[in-house]
């Protein structure tokens, strides 16, 4: 167990470094970091005194190096576009988007599983048949179109909730603006946690159908309603932890996803979020902020993968007494 | 014979019959199926894949899976009808009055649970204990069962034990609230052959200390031969031949039966080639009018080819063959008619 968490902060750590070697050669590769500093009349020779300061002529590995150990300390240097700290705008902004993707992923589980849950137990029912119907909508329609919808119904027609923006904000600890505790603020997260967290409500929908009726096809079902269990105990306690491990890892990715992926809906609703915050950037060219937003996106994918593998260990004692090298043949 | 035969049978089942619905229409897996099981009495119930034992038994513990459903008959036990009882009602007697082991004891137990809280949510779901007074009980079943160490075997989990071992675990978790009748289907097809008679051992002795009456599907006839009281021989979902298994082994009355038995190899005589039945079951598509066995009988006569023959007294068993019959099995059928 302890070998496998070791192994796995190692794989996690060349993971991160490879990442941090795309990020590095956008800075350095993408356009001349000098003309990205200097007025256009700057001679050469202060040209090349600012690039002997900054230490870009030294061999590209050392570069590398310092361009880790900074990173490591959250120092991505200054923004092209604004001049301030990068580290510090990302800052600002993450909470907007971790606010976000949560209530996202609380949406596409709350109701994504349960739905997933009743369709593979009825899968016969009409209504079943609908979900299954109106979940190829939510799967094949572009996330743009789905918060331009509801924007139109819900915003424009029906003037029910705010079409842009996290309307107001309440700090907490004086540096995170949270949403959840105004009003205004918790009708904003709404609209854009349904457009966000849609299709991965129906992508866990059909994971958990499928796997629920995959279940309830084994003998150990077949032999816990012989032994006479009630069907509560044979749905929830013996067939629903059996499809979590998937289940789980599915979560896991969609979240890593849900962040990441935030770029869209972020966009559609004005939400001032980091995700915005990359797309301003691609428009200025501005490479200190997406190199850093690069490294963030593999931080959070490798952070949330290790919890999703530690969290195995929790559902499934097999891999308990295992070492976890290996995945049990049927999952 | 276990049990007086003047007593109440503990599960009567009278014709019953298992129908598929299938887009060509429905198959009758089983048809016109009717025997007993006194209490105690270990019943084996033989015959090829697809002749309608497992489904006979699925139907009695009242799991059939759908789309196949019982079409008619009566299965009683204790003398109250169970086939026509709502899942509710069914499922109260599932594991408390009828117990069942199935085909492969090594995936009937849920990975994810240890074998104890398997056991535990059983009893406690039939008997009104406390999780303490549940938990004494189930530790009592695991060392009845021979599962060494068992206070602390209890919170191991199914992966942690070898496949007879599972199997015992697997008979505690039938047997764990004192049910009447086990229904075995094939317990021990997944086994090494070493451990099949352990396993068959201690289902008997279990089932002989408990008074527990025993339907023992198998394709095994060493099985039954060893366990049985009784044995049932099934063909295309029907009961062939029925009667004591030292008769039925020794003095088999039906041709089908005669044939099964003379296929069992034995080692005394040498023979170049294994005796076998000409022909395979018909599928149940294409069950001949007559008597299902006839197109592999070397008895036939025309009336087989026609007139479906019922369980008759023949010798020390009931068979379901005109040669019993005083009428006999009708003229004899040219060669040329003989299909090969």
């Amino acid at each position: 167990m302890l070998a496998f968490i070791l192994r796995r902060l190692l794989q996690s750590i060349a993971v991160l470094l490879t990442v941090g070697l795309v990020s590095f050669s956008l800075f350095r590769y993408v356009g001349d970091p000098i003309n990205s500093m200097v007025g256009q009349d700057t001679p050469a020779s202060e040209r090349e005194a600012l690039r002997e300061r900054l230490g870009l002529n030294d061999a590209a590995p050392i570069q590398f190096l310092r361009f880790i150990g900074n990173a490591a300390q959250g120092k991505f240097g200054l923004s092209y576009r604004t001049s301030e700290p990068v580290g510090r705008m990302i800052l600002e902004r993450l909470p907007a988007t971790l606010e976000l993707s949560f209530c996202a992923a609380v949406f596409a589980l709350f109701v994504g599983v349960p739905m997933g849950v009743y369709t593979g137990l009825y899968p016969k029912h009409w209504s079943s048949r609908l979900m299954q119907a109106v979940s190829l909508i939510g799967i094949s329609l572009p996330t743009f179109v789905i918060g331009i919808l509801l924007i139109l119904v819900f915003a424009v027609w029906l003037h029910w909730l705010p079409s842009f923006g996290r309307g107001e904000t309440v700090m907490l600890f004086g540096w995170w603006p949270t949403n959840f505790l105004t009003i205004k603020g918790l009708q904003a997260l709404i609209l854009p946690s349904i457009t966000l967290g849609l299709f991965q409500l129906t992508l866990l929908m059909r994971l958990v159908r499928s796997e629920m009726l995959e279940v309830m096809r084994t003998d150990y079902i077949k032999f816990a309603r012989a032994r006479g269990l009630t069907n509560r105990a044979i749905n929830f306690g013996h067939a629903l932890k059996n499809t979590l491990v998937p289940v789980i890892t599915v979560t896991g990715l969609q979240l890593g996803a849900l962040i990441a992926f935030a770029i869209v809906t972020e966009t559609v609703f004005a939400w001032p979020g980091v995700g915005q915050l990359f797309i301003q950037s691609v428009q200025f060219s501005d490479i200190p902020v997406m190199a850093a937003y690069l490294m963030l996106i593999g931080l959070l994918f490798v952070l949330i993968n290790l919890t999703v593998d530690l969290l195995y260990f929790v559902v499934d004692p097999r891999l308990r007494s295992q070492g976890g090298a290996a995945r049990v043949a049927g999952h | 014979m276990a049990a007086a035969s003047n007593n109440q049978p503990l599960l009567e089942v009278r014709n019953l019959r298992v129908e598929f619905p299938t887009r060509r229409g429905t198959l009758l897996a089983v048809d016109d199926v009717s025997f007993d099981i006194a209490p105690g009495e270990v019943l084996g119930v033989v015959g090829e894949s697809g002749a309608g034992k497992s489904l006979t038994g699925n139907a009695i513990i009242g799991l059939l899976e759908p789309p196949g459903r019982v079409a008619g008959g009566e299965i009683r036990l204790e003398g109250r009808r169970i086939d026509n009882l709502p899942y509710e009602e069914m499922r109260k007697i599932r594991g408390a009055r009828i117990g069942a082991i199935f085909q492969d004891p090594l995936t009937s137990l849920n990975p994810l649970y240890s074998v104890g809280r398997q056991l535990i949510e059983t009893i406690q779901t039939h008997m009104p204990l406390s999780a303490s007074q549940a938990k004494a009980r189930a530790i009592e079943l695991l060392k009845e069962v021979g599962i060494p160490g068992a206070e602390m075997r209890i919170d191991h989990y199914p992966h942690q034990f070898s496949g007879g071992m599972r199997q015992r675990v697997v008979i505690a978790l039938a047997l764990c609230a004192g049910p009447r009748l086990i229904v075995a289907d094939e317990p021990t097809t997944a086994l090494d052959v070493s451990i099949q008679a352990q396993i068959i051992a201690l289902l008997k002795r279990l089932c002989r200390e408990h008074g527990t009456a025993v339907m023992l599907v198998t394709h095994d006839m060493g099985v039954i031969a060893e366990t049985a009281d009784r044995v049932a021989v099934m063909y295309a979902g029907r009961v062939a031949e029925i009667g004591p298994v030292r008769e039925v082994v020794k003095h088999a009355k039906h041709p089908y039966t005669k044939g099964l038995m003379g296929s069992i190899p034995s080692l005394g005589v040498r023979t170049d080639r294994l005796t076998q039945i000409d022909g395979a079951m018909p599928r149940l598509t294409e069950i001949p009018p007559g008597c299902a066995f006839n197109p592999r009988c070397t008895f036939k006569g025309q009336r087989c080819l026609v007139e479906r023959p019922n369980l008759m007294p023949a010798g020390a068993t009931r068979a379901a063959c005109w040669l019993h019959d005083s009428g006999g099995v009708g003229a004899p059928i040219l060669k040329e008619t003989v299909d090969a």
